[in-house]
């Protein structure tokens, strides 16, 4: 049985991973969770799922309705959450309390579907959540997009951090991680946040 | 991991008690509740007081002994919410309830709407360090 080393609470922060349908933001937080990703129960009937087009994700075989989120423990005695947010506009309801107190986003862009994340992108512009923009490397073309174009199509800011990143591997999600804290601690420093989201 | 809470066990799980545990609780009706609603990522760990309830039968409610026997490791209203399958609303004053007669311990974010700088810099310490 392994003692705690230090007596103090510890802190919680999250992060959210948001983007279209089927982008890959369970992958994402599955790759960096310590723990096997977890899903909140929502109260959701079957009739209220609907119809979406999935034939362009392949292998695609279950649906996410409700949130998603995964945990890593930091050597400094905090707990960072990671909350895949609901992929369908209709649940945006609950983003609101995803929102609150969160570090900031990830958005995750699936070059073959990238206007399946401009809501997501609209939804952290207008809220001013610290947030960045990841293409998810489906497959080899999506180096087809060079970053300057899904710069132009998303409509993103020039400040506004823009990368490649690989779901399925943990190092690339981290990675993905520090530059969306990076991104997050200058906001605050540049004194560019409102006081509350 | 040095220091990992989550892969700690036992009773000596509970943090020093004399850190702030519940931000103030607004008195209404001659109830007492959380002004705002415990976040999310609020972390719940069982007391030395919800220990003992554990062993004696019948002090606590089914769902509020499993809460107490999850929190012996630290977890969140969430974690809590997805391990033992209740909705976010019943698990929040199911705590709520437990915090007050003391059988678990809540540790709320620190700043509610926004990490702080000095919050951040620990974070991407951590991270840069996995
Ligand atoms: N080839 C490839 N497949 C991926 C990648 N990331 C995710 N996938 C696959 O794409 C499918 C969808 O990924 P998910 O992580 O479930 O996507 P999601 O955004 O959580 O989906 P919803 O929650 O339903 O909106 C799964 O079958 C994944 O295995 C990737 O980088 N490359
Ligand atoms: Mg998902």
């Amino acid at each position: 049985m392994v003692s705690p080393v230090s007596k103090r609470a510890p802190t919680a922060v999250k992060v959210l991973v948001a983007g279209g349908f089927g982008v890959g933001k369970t992958t994402f937080v599955g790759s960096v969770s310590e723990i096997e990703p977890l899903t909140t129960e929502a109260a959701l009937t079957s009739a209220s799922l609907g119809v979406d087009d999935t034939s362009a994700v392949h292998g695609k075989t279950t649906t996410t309705v409700a949130m998603d989120f995964g945990r890593l423990t930091l050597s400094n005695n905090i707990i960072l959450y990671l909350f895949g947010t609901p992929g369908q506009d209709r649940f945006w309801f609950m983003w609101d309390e995803l929102v609150r107190g969160a570090i900031g986003a990830v958005v995750l862009v699936d070059t073959r579907r990238m206007a399946d994340s401009f809501p997501a992108i609209d939804f952290f512009e207008n809220r001013r959540v610290p947030f960045l923009v990841a293409v998810n490397r489906f497959d080899a073309n999506t180096y087809e997009y060079p970053l300057p174009m899904v710069r132009n199509a998303a409509d993103l800011a020039p400040h506004r951090p823009l990368m490649y990143c690989d779901a399925r591997r943990p190092d690339s999600a981290q990675t993905t991680l520090v530059h969306l804290v990076r991104h997050a601690l200058e906001l605050a420093l540049s004194g560019d946040l409102p006081d509350e989201p | 991991m040095a220091g990992d809470w989550s892969g700690s066990t036992g009773l000596g799980d509970s943090w020093d008690e004399s850190e702030p545990l519940v931000r103030p609780y607004a008195v209404t009706r001659g109830r007492t509740a959380p002004a705002v609603p415990l976040e999310l990522v609020a972390l719940v760990a069982t007391t030395d007081s919800g220990m003992a309830a554990i062993r004696r039968r019948g002090r606590l409610a089914p769902e509020e002994h499993d809460i107490a026997i999850l929190c012996m490791r630290i977890h969140s209203i969430a974690e809590i919410s997805a391990r033992l399958k209740l909705p976010l609303m019943v698990v929040r004053v199911l705590i709520d309830d437990m915090a007050r007669d003391g059988m678990v311990s809540v540790h709320r974010p620190e700043n509610p709407d926004r990490p702080s700088p000095e919050l951040l810099r620990r974070v991407l310490h951590g991270l840069t360090r996995l």
